[in-house]
């Protein structure tokens, strides 16, 4: 199976946002997809919601961390929504 | 962190005094008014009792049937998986309608279970909140909600487990999930050794609450 990488968009904007500071930015691979889901950037404000996919993420602790990861080789998994996301083209 | 000593002046000799027996503070009256968010759920409860929406027996049956979950439900459906392999194949693709088939009323949650192996360890945390599968689980612990466990498991994994007391070779992969979204998540632990005869009820007895979070394994049998 292709592994998809995706690369988490740079962006902070205000609001109810569901996407982790910590991610923005970093680099991932696919680990499954879900969803549709309504978009929760809409749903917190009572508005109707885009049905977005969503996709779990998975990141080593190295790509997230660099040198201060304990084991680079340890993983983090998150779900982020679609529009969130970039393909990396290899 | 099982003491929370606010009151106490480690400077100075205990006095005790205002203590309990025990030697512990009284907790505090809580007869400060109420906060803004207290009266907005008064507020809109009030309002939907009124207009007939629920009825305040149904929100005390509401909580009854929270309060009614616990870690044992998921011991079980974690004991179904070690003793019924097409059940394990089965909670992986789906946690939801495996846990739905085992009798469990999840409501609308989306469950997603993760199995330990040799090789792979899986720890669950929502750094956001505290998004917790509590339709199977029941409500989760303390800890689970304060700052020091959301961002620290996420960024030091190994350090936290050490502290509740596992240590986990170099060779396994710590696995971190963030419950960010709309899943909610179990581990299945790994069935200890020396398991093979036991019933399936007495496996789930081996299931502690830490097992399915992840930050313990299954209770060796004596």
């Amino acid at each position: 199976m292709m592994t998809e990488r995706v690369r988490v968009k740079e962006m902070f904007p205000p609001g109810h946002v569901r996407t982790p500071f910590y991610l923005r930015g970093k680099t991932g691979e696919i680990e499954r997809s879900l969803g549709p889901f309504g978009n929760p950037e809409q749903l917190a404000y009572g508005v109707s919601a885009d049905e977005l996919p969503m996709h779990r993420v998975r990141f080593t602790m190295a790509e997230i961390w660099g040198s201060d990861a304990e084991n680079p080789r340890d993983t983090l998994d998150a779900e982020i929504y679609s529009h969130w996301l970039t393909p990396i083209k290899d | 962190m099982p003491h929370d000593h606010h009151d106490h002046d480690h400077d100075t000799p205990h006095s005790h005094t205002g203590m309990s027996p025990s030697g512990h503070p009284y907790r505090q009256d809580q007869d400060q008014p109420l906060t803004y968010w207290q009266n907005m759920e008064i507020s809109i409860r009030e309002l939907m009792i009124e207009k007939g929406i629920f009825t305040e027996l149904e929100i005390m049956h509401a909580i009854d049937s929270m309060d009614s979950r616990s870690p044992a439900d998921g011991a079980k459906v974690v004991a179904r998986a070690w003793t019924d392999p097409e059940f394990n194949a089965r909670l992986l693709a789906d946690g939801s309608a495996a846990s739905r088939e085992m009798g469990f009323d999840i409501g609308a949650m989306r469950l997603i279970a993760v199995e330990n192996t040799k090789t792979v360890h899986n720890v669950i945390v929502c750094t956001l909140c505290s998004c917790y599968p509590r339709n199977l689980l029941g409500l989760p612990p303390d800890w689970y909600k304060q700052r020091a466990y959301r961002s620290r498991v996420v960024k030091t994994p190994r350090a936290v487990l050490k502290e509740f007391g596992l240590t986990l070779p170099e060779d396994v992969t710590i696995r971190v999930h963030d419950s960010t979204a709309d899943m909610r998540y179990i581990v299945i632990p790994a069935r200890p050794q020396g398991t093979e005869t036991l019933s399936e009820e007495a496996l789930a007895a081996l299931v502690s609450r830490d097992s399915m979070i992840g930050v313990a394994l299954a209770v060796i049998p004596k």
